[in-house]
């Protein structure tokens, strides 16, 4: 059982809430190999997509799994800026509800946003995202993955690489991983990684070669090019030279290493096509895990009494 | 307060003729396969296929279904079900099922199982075999092979005990506390 | 109109009184200070007691404390522009209840308060529709832009008692030069918001191991430290009298000691939340809890309780900052900062003196005697001939903090909830009696 009726994020998830989201997308896995990949089980219910963030990957994903378990979906596209004066956000999400949502999934370039709707709607709020703070389903998917090729995470040595700052994916990894009995190490140029971290009980490495050697999983981000021009890091060469993936690089971690990343991948800067499509990579199996685990997200939090 | 009504060998004889009941009726085991609803199908499944192989010296194949996601309660219930796993893995277009379940009491676990059966593919024709019929169906659902009647009260409740589970094998029937208890988990 | 207080401990550290005893109040002045020989001195033929005329208004203040009228140098009273968030009506009424007598109110109004006209609007507001006295703090620079200074002799004239550009340092050294500079021929008060904007960069909270946690852009402590840094060292370059609003960290308050130490004029004050609450307060996203400066860590309300034990640290200000409920409820990053406080004041300070930080009397120095001598204005004393402006305290009192209940405008503030002891119960302003 959930404890809540939204999930906004791995903090406030105990480990007995994430290892149920877990198994329980083992039994939705299975529905995603058939024929028919739908199952009656939310039927009626219905499921708003609230994002003021532009993203195709994430949205579609819950999409899909939305509808695999026969909820009505709508799709709200809101333009993102601080200036536009217009609707507030409370407004907004209270006349979505109005419209009957049962879900509402919510992406927004400031963090907190999803505790606010929470607060304030009776619907259940899934975090697909919100500024530098959480991704949880992202961190739940490839937990999952790892599970699946692992067999365990406890014991694991994980490592996240590139800018950890301001990735909400890297936080949420790491709180879940750690939870789940990982050692997770932080690799990338001291700009990017907060050093208060380590409180976490995370390993921080600035040279690439150090952080990689015995890895069990490789967990790549994206380096986004407008940090370039704000004083992070001198260049993407420079950074692709320091902490991008090569094959000679990948040799210093555990042979049977899995290389995973969130997407979308910007090829040849912090990874080479040679990993992104070779035999260490689960990256797509990740797209397809992903909406196992936000069926089993959505089927658990039905559940949970107002 | 609850009373044994069945013991080790009590549940092995059943199973032998219910086994014998299916070869019969199906006339052999061509395209035959057995598929249990978990949780308490799934073992009798294996045990009958267990079975059905000695007598006819021929392997059918045997898988499991879980039907949480068919139920027709899942907006009534205090507690929502786990959700377990289905593994069929072979095609079950053209095929004879037979559902396997230990207890066959409102009806209601086979007609989603029939629905979850009916999304993974279209079978030549599906039976039903229980080990238990406790009566008091609230739908039209007959099963074919039938383990033992046991006629029950709805303050009652029927437990199968397997020894896979860690426990002997047996069934018991117990008074429960109210009239509900008809989610079988 | 005449007010007899009667049989209350009258703490009045001008005079440095700590005594059973009465007060007589006449035509709104303090007509008379005595301690009480016998708790119940004599009924005279008229059966009255201490010669009391018929229309003298009695006031039991037995197992009560009575103090000057408190004065608060660090207010927003929104009032030109932002009527929306408060006006100078409610939010003096808020302060009388709140046991402030004398509120001083900063210039980020709109238009801002840089010019003579704007001060004698305030001041006409405030005598019409006031419940206790209004002085207005004038801008520094025009519009507050940092930029160029702005009339202050003429504001001066006009009714300001101290210039700041509170909400925004005055990042250009130069022009904070000259503003202490020019300041020192109208014997004002510079306060200064010390905050470097270049590191602060749209922090919403403390940067920290919480902000990152979080996910919420962090401004660190060294921004306040470094700007306070600056400002004492100018002040001590032009001999201006320099006034740090808001002092929220360690790092700052050792800046301060250390420059009161080698002899520098500055003064000091710090809010409530500063000594009450740390940045946890932040967890789920309250709004409430965001506020400029920042909460802090637990090592920073240490150390400026110490800065208040040994006077580092002059003045406690409220900061009070009103916004209306819908600023509030939204994106973290979008809500204005800013906590309601002058109803919450005297209760949380007088945590300090329950927990043998200050003295009753050392508090009420920090609350109502110091701002009135660096604002070099008549209050803040009960002496003979000052205003009446008297505040009676049932320190056994306890309540709940309704934020809903609040007289401001403004019900933002992160101590809803809180069990509290001790408030004001009657305010007494030039002799008018306020009680609830």
């Amino acid at each position: 059982m959930l404890n809540n009726k939204d999930l906004l994020g791995i903090k406030e998830l105990s480990v007995q809430e994430i290892n149920l989201i877990l198994d329980t997308a083992a039994g939705f896995k299975d529905v995603l190999g058939r024929d028919i990949k739908k199952v009656p089980a939310l039927r009626g219910k219905t499921t708003v997509n609230l994002f003021f963030e532009p993203s195709t990957r994430t949205r579609t994903s819950f999409e899909l799994a939305a509808k695999r378990l026969s909820t009505d979906v709508i799709n709200f596209s809101v333009p993102t800026s601080s200036v536009v004066k217009g609707e507030s956000l409370i407004d907004t999400a209270l006349t979505v509800q109005a419209l009957g949502a049962d879900f509402i999934i919510i992406r927004h370039a400031s963090s907190g946003v999803p505790h606010l709707l929470a607060k304030n709607l009776n619907a259940s709020v899934i975090n697909a995202g919100d500024g530098t703070n959480e991704h949880p389903t992202q961190a739940l998917l490839d937990a999952f993955t790892i599970q699946e090729k692992k067999r365990k995470i406890a014991g694991l040595e994980i490592a996240i690489v590139g800018d950890i700052m301001h990735s909400r994916v890297a936080k949420s990894n790491i709180y879940c991983l750690t939870a789940l009995g990982a050692r997770v190490r932080l690799i990338g140029p001291p700009t990017l990684i907060p050093e208060n971290l380590k409180a976490m009980g995370v390993s921080l490495f600035h040279n690439m070669e150090d952080g990689l050697r015995g890895v069990d999983v490789l967990i790549m981000l994206r380096i986004q090019m407008e940090r370039q021009g704000k004083g992070f890091f001198p260049s993407t060469d420079e950074y692709s030279k320091n902490w991008g993936l090569t094959p000679e690089r990948l040799c210093l971690a555990k042979e049977d290493v899995i290389v995973m990343h969130p997407g979308p991948m910007n090829r040849g800067i912090e990874i080479v096509s040679e990993i992104a499509d070779g035999p260490r990579s689960v990256i797509l199996e990740q797209v397809t895990n992903g909406i196992a685990v936000r069926m089993s997200v959505m089927y658990l939090l039905s559940g949970v009494k107002r | 307060m609850s009373k044994k009504l069945m013991n080790k060998k009590d549940l092995d004889r059943a199973l032998t003729r219910m086994a014998h009941e299916i070869i019969e009726k199906n006339k052999g085991t061509s395209r035959l396969c057995l598929i249990g609803i978990q949780r308490g199908g799934v073992y009798l499944a294996q045990r009958l296929a267990a079975k059905i192989q000695e007598i006819e010296k021929k392997e059918i194949p045997v898988g499991s279904l879980d039907i949480a996601l068919y139920r027709d309660d899942l907006n009534i219930r205090k507690q929502q079900p786990v959700v377990r796993r289905t593994e069929v893995p072979f095609a079950v277009n053209d095929l004879k099922i037979v559902l396997v379940d230990d207890v066959l009491f409102t009806g209601r676990s086979i007609r989603s199982a029939m629905d979850a059966l009916m999304d993974i593919g279209r079978p030549a024709s599906i039976q039903l075999a229980v080990l238990i019929d406790r009566g008091h169906r609230e739908l039209p659902i007959k099963a074919d092979y039938v383990g033992k009647n046991i006629p029950t009260s709805l303050r009652e409740t029927v437990e199968v005990q397997m020894e896979e589970e860690g426990v002997e094998d047996g069934v018991t029937i117990r008074k429960s506390e109210s009239v509900e208890g008809k989610g079988a988990e | 109109m005449r007010i007899h207080i009667q049989n209350g401990r009258i703490i009045d550290p001008s005079q440095g009184l700590n005594t059973i005893g009465d007060i007589l109040i006449e035509d709104g002045k303090i007509k008379e200070v005595r301690e009480t020989i016998s708790p119940h001195p004599p009924l005279d033929k008229r059966g009255r007691r201490g010669g009391d005329s018929p229309d003298t208004r009695i006031i039991d203040a037995r197992d009560m404390i009575v103090i000057p009228g408190l004065v608060d140098m660090h207010v927003h009273l929104r009032e030109p522009g932002f009527e929306h968030k408060e006006t100078i009506k409610t939010g003096t009424m808020a302060a009388v209840k709140g046991g402030f007598t004398t509120v001083c109110c900063m210039p980020n109004t709109f238009p801002v308060n840089d010019n003579a006209s704007v001060t004698e609007f305030i001041k006409r507001k405030a005598s019409q529709e006031g419940y206790c006295a209004v002085l207005p703090i004038g801008a520094i620079t025009k519009g507050q832009k940092g930029e160029e200074l702005a009339e202050i002799g003429t504001m001066r004239k006009e009714g300001c008692v101290a210039f700041s550009d509170d909400g925004q340092p005055v990042m250009n050294s130069l022009i904070m030069r000259r503003a202490l500079e020019y300041s020192k021929a109208f014997n004002v008060p510079v306060i200064s918001h010390s905050e470097d904007l270049s590191l602060s960069e749209g922090g919403v909270m403390n940067e920290g191991l919480l902000s990152v946690t979080l996910g919420l852009r962090g401004s660190p402590a060294e921004a306040e430290q470094i700007m306070i840094f600056r400002d004492i060292v100018l002040a001590e370059l032009t001999g201006g009298k320099l006034h740090i609003a808001h002092v929220s960290t360690k790092g700052s308050v050792d800046v301060i000691r250390n420059a009161k130490k080698r002899g520098v004029h500055v003064t000091a004050e710090t809010c409530p939340h500063y000594f009450s609450i740390t940045e946890d307060a932040v967890k789920g996203y309250d709004t409430n809890a965001k506020v400029n400066p920042p909460l802090r860590t637990a090592q920073d309300v240490e150390a400026i309780k110490d800065g208040l034990r040994d006077g580092t640290i002059d003045v406690i200000a409220t900061d009070h900052a009103p916004h209306h409920r819908d600023e509030k409820l939204r994106e973290f990053d979008m809500a204005p900062s800013g906590i309601s406080g002058l109803e919450t004041a005297f209760s949380l300070s007088m945590r300090l003196v329950g927990s043998h930080i200050l003295t009753f009397s050392q508090l009420i120095e920090k609350m109502a005697l110091n701002p009135a001598r660096i604002l070099q204005i008549d209050k803040g004393t009960l002496g003979v001939g000052s205003d009446a402006d008297v505040v009676i305290i049932d320190e056994k009192k306890e309540y709940t903090v309704e934020s809903q209940k609040f007289i401001s405008k403004g019900k933002n503030t992160p101590f809803n909830g809180w069990g509290l002891r001790g408030m004001p119960v009657i305010t007494i302003y030039k002799g008018k009696v306020y009680e609830w």
